[in-house]
C-alpha cells in the first residue's frame, strides 16, 4: 500500500487532534471550566497565556485542548453509528431486494432530500442540549451515503464467484454477508466515514455555536465559538484559536479521506491483484 | 438388496421466465447416480449442463425455476426440504467445484481461513480446531507447505493452486457427491490432467460420487463410468463410457466422437475443445418442433421434424433418443 503525500498530512492532523484529545488533563494548563479567575480576564496570547483569556479569565488554551475531546468523541462516535446504520441498510437492501430494499430506498431518499443539519436541529430542539442528543442527533442524520455506497457495493459483489461459491457451499445469508460481502467494501466505506466524521465535527460546532450542542461553560469548539460571538473586534484569540482547530481537524479528516480513497479504490485494488 | 440411489433425477423440468417469454430451458432430463459412482454431462455451451447441477443443490433463482419432476437425494425430494436442511446438505453432503477458480476464493481471506469456515459451518468444531484441520486438508491436496500456504491470500496462488484449494473446500466435509462443472477449463493443459488425476484419486479415496460436468467428451468419458450427453435442455443418449466411443446410437453423440482427434490417446485428454458439428446450437427461444437435433442431422426425416423421439433403451445398457438411432 502506498499512501500519498495528502493522506499522510491529514492522518498527521488527525493523529494529533487524537493525541491532544488524550492526553488533555496533561497538556492542559488549568482546569477548563473552573479554572477563572478574573485578575486575569481578557489577557491576549503571551508566554503566560499562549492563546490568551476569556471575559472570566479562563485559560484558551487549556480549553481548546479540552474541547478536542468533546469534538472528536462527537466526531468518531456519530459517524460510528452512523457507518453502522449505513452498512446494515445498505446491505441487507442489495442482499435481499424486494420491498426491504424499496423502503430503503425510500427512507434513503427521504435523508438525502433533508439537508441534515436541518434534521439534527430538529432533534436536538425534541431532546434538548447536551452531549447525549448530539450524539443521538448527529448519528441518525448522516447514514445515507454510507448506505448508497454500501448497497452499490452490495449489488455489484453479489454476482462474484465467491459469493455464488458460498452459496453452494450452505452459507447462510448473515455469514453471506459477514464474512464474503462486509470485508469486500470496507474500503469506500472507511472513505466515506472518514469524511463524514469531518463534517461531524463541523456539524457539532454548528449545533454548539447555535446554543443547542454542548452549552457553556462547557469547552467545545462550537461553545467557545458561540461565546466569542460577541468579542470578536475587542478579542478575537477567542475565536480563532477554536476556529483553527476545527479547521484544521477537518481539513486533516479531508485529506486523510481523499488519500485513503486513492489506495483503497476497489478499482485500483482490482487491477492490482 | 440395490440400494436406493444417491441421487436420482427424474423427469426434470426447468423453466424460464422473465416476465417476457416462458420457456423450458431443461425438459425430461433423468439420470441416477450411486454411492461412489463417476457419472459425466456432456454437451456444447448453453445446453443446460449448469443449470440442472444448480437445480440439483436447490439453488435455481429467478427468472429459472424447476417446474416437474422429482429431484432424490437418498431418497429424499430436494424441493420439500426446508431452506435450513437444503443448506445443511450444500457444502456438507453436495460439494462443488467451478470453471474459475480466479474468482471462486474471497479475495480478501486466507485461503486456510475459508478452508476452516466449512468445519465450523457444518462440523460446529471450533476455529482452533478448524484451523487444524485446513492444514490437513492442503496437505490432502498435495500443497506443498501447507502451514504457510494457509496464511496466504487466493492472488498469492497460481490458478492451479487455487482450484486445489476449491477441491480441499469442497472435500472439507467429506461430502458423498462431488459436482465439478467444468472444473478445469480454465487451466493450462498439463495442470489440468494434474487436477483430474488429483480429484479422481480423492474422491475414490473416500467414496465420493462425482458428477462431471464438461463440453469435453474425452475428459468426461475418462473420469466417469457413464456419461449422459445432452442437447439444447434434453439428454439425448446414456451410455457406459466405453460404449459411447466403441458404437454410439445418437447422431449427435456420433458428431462429438468424430470430433474428438485421436480417441482414447493420452494427447485426446488434454484437448478441452469440440470441433464445431455443422450448424449452430439453437437458441434457447426457438429450439425446433419435434426433435431439437433435427436442423443439424444428416438423418433427419419427416418424423423429426414432427414429434419429439421418445426414449429407446437399448440392449447394450444405456438409452437413446431419436427416431432413427443406430
Ligand atoms: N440466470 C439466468 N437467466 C436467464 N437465463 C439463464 C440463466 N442461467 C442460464 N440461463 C440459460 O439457460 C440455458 C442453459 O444454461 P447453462 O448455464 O445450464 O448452460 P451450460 O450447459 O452449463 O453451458 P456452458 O457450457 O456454457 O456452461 C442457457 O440458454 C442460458 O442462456
Ligand atoms: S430424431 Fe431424427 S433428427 Fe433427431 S437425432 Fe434422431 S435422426 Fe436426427
Ligand atoms: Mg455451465
Amino acid at each position: 500500500m502506498r499512501l500519498g503525500t495528502s493522506a499522510i498530512i491529514g492522518g498527521v492532523l488527525f493523529a494529533l487532534a487524537i493525541f491532544v484529545g488524550l492526553f488533555a488533563p496533561w497538556l492542559a494548563h488549568t482546569d477548563p471550566v473552573m479554572g477563572a479567575n478574573l485578575m486575569n480576564a481578557e489577557e491576549p496570547p503571551s508566554w503566560t497565556w499562549w492563546f490568551g483569556t476569556d471575559a472570566q479569565g479562563r485559560d484558551i488554551y487549556s480549553r481548546v485542548v479540552h474541547g478536542a475531546r468533546i469534538s472528536l468523541t462527537v466526531g468518531i462516535v456519530s459517524q460510528l453509528v452512523n457507518s453502522v446504520i449505513g452498512v446494515t441498510l445498505g446491505l441487507t437492501a442489495g442482499y435481499w431486494g424486494g420491498w426491504w430494499d424499496d423502503f430503503v430506498n425510500g427512507l434513503t431518499n427521504l435523508m438525502l432530500a433533508i439537508p441534515s443539519l436541518i434534521f439534527a436541529l430538529a432533534i436536538m430542539a425534541v431532546l434538548g442540549p447536551g452531549l447525549t442528543s448530539l450524539l443521538i442527533a448527529l448519528g441518525l442524520t448522516n447514514w445515507s451515503f454510507t448506505c448508497r455506497i454500501a448497497r452499490a457495493s452490495t449489488l455489484s459483489l453479489k454476482s462474484q464467484g465467491y459469493v455464488q461459491a458460498a452459496r453452494v457451499l450452505g452459507y447462510g445469508d448473515l455469514r453471506i454477508m459477514i464474512t464474503q460481502l462486509l470485508p469486500n467494501m470496507v474500503g469506500p466505506i472507511i472513505v466515506i466515514g472518514t469524511l463524514g466524521m469531518g463534517g461531524a465535527v463541523l456539524a457539532e460546532a454548528s449545533l454548539s455555536f447555535l446554543g443547542l450542542g454542548i452549552r457553556p461553560p462547557y469547552p467545545s469548539w462550537g461553545s467557545m465559538l458561540s461565546e466569542a460571538r460577541d468579542q470578536i473586534t475587542t478579542a478575537p484569540w477567542l475565536s480563532v484559536f477554536p476556529g483553527l482547530a476545527i479547521f484544521l481537524t477537518v481539513l486533516g479528516l479531508n485529506l486523510l479521506g481523499d488519500g485513503l480513497r486513492d489506495v483503497l479504490d476497489p478499482q485500483s485494488r482490482s487491477r492490482r491483484s | 438388496m440395490t440400494a436406493a440411489p444417491l441421487i436420482e433425477v427424474e423427469d426434470l423440468r426447468i423453466d424460464l421466465d422473465d416476465g417476457a417469454k416462458h420457456v423450458a430451458a431443461v425438459e425430461g432430463v433423468s439420470f441416477r447416480i450411486d454411492r461412489g459412482e463417476t457419472f459425466g454431462l456432456v454437451g456444447e455451451s448453453g445446453c443446460g449442463k449448469s443449470i440442472t447441477a444448480l437445480a440439483l443443490i436447490g439453488l435455481l433463482r429467478r427468472p429459472l425455476s424447476v417446474a416437474a419432476g422429482a429431484i432424490r437425494f437418498e431418497g429424499r425430494e430436494i424441493q420439500g426440504l426446508s431452506a435450513a436442511e437444503q443448506r445443511a446438505l450444500r457444502g456438507n453432503r453436495i460439494a462443488m467445484i467451478f470453471q474459475e477458480p480466479m474468482t471462486a476464493l474471497n479475495p480478501v481471506s486466507p485461503v486456510g481461513r475459508q478452508i476452516a469456515e466449512m468445519f465450523v459451518l457444518h462440523k460446529g468444531k471450533s476455529w482452533r480446531e478448524a484451523d487444524q484441520l485446513a492444514v490437513e486438508a492442503l496437505a490432502n491436496v498435495r500443497v506443498p507447505a501447507p502451514e504457510r500456504r494457509v496464511k496466504d491470500y487466493p492472488h498469492q496462488l497460481s490458478g492451479g493452486m487455487r482450484q486445489r484449494v476449491m477441491i480441499a473446500i469442497a472435500l472439507a466435509c467429506d461430502p458423498d457427491l462431488l459436482i465439478a462443472d467444468e472444473p478445469t477449463t480454465a487451466l493450462d493443459v498439463t495442470v489440468q490432467a494434474e487436477i483430474i488425476e488429483l480429484m479422481r484419486n480423492l474422491c475414490a479415496e473416500r467414496g465420493t460420487a462425482i458428477l462431471m460436468i464438461s463440453h469435453d467428451l474425452g475428459l468426461v468419458a475418462n473420469v466417469c463410468r457413464r456419461v449422459g450427453v445432452m442437447y439444447a435442455g434434453r439428454i439425448v443418449e446414456e451410455r457406459g463410457s466405453d460404449d459411447i466411443f466403441r458404437a454410439c446410437a445418437h447422431p449427435y453423440t456420433q458428431g462429438l466422437v468424430d470430433s474428438l482427434p485421436r480417441l482414447g490417446s493420452r494427447a485426446a485428454l488434454g484437448r478441452s475443445r469440440l470441433r464445431e458439428i455443422a450448424g449452430v446450437v439453437p437458441a434457447i427461444t426457438d429450439f425446433p418442433s419435434g426433435c431439437r437435433f433435427n436442423p443439424r442431422c444428416a438423418r433427419a426425416t419427416e418424423i423429426c421434424r414432427a414429434t419429439a423421439p421418445e426414449t429407446t433403451w437399448l440392449d447394450a445398457g444405456g438409452l437413446v433418443r431419436c427416431h432413427h438411432h443406430a
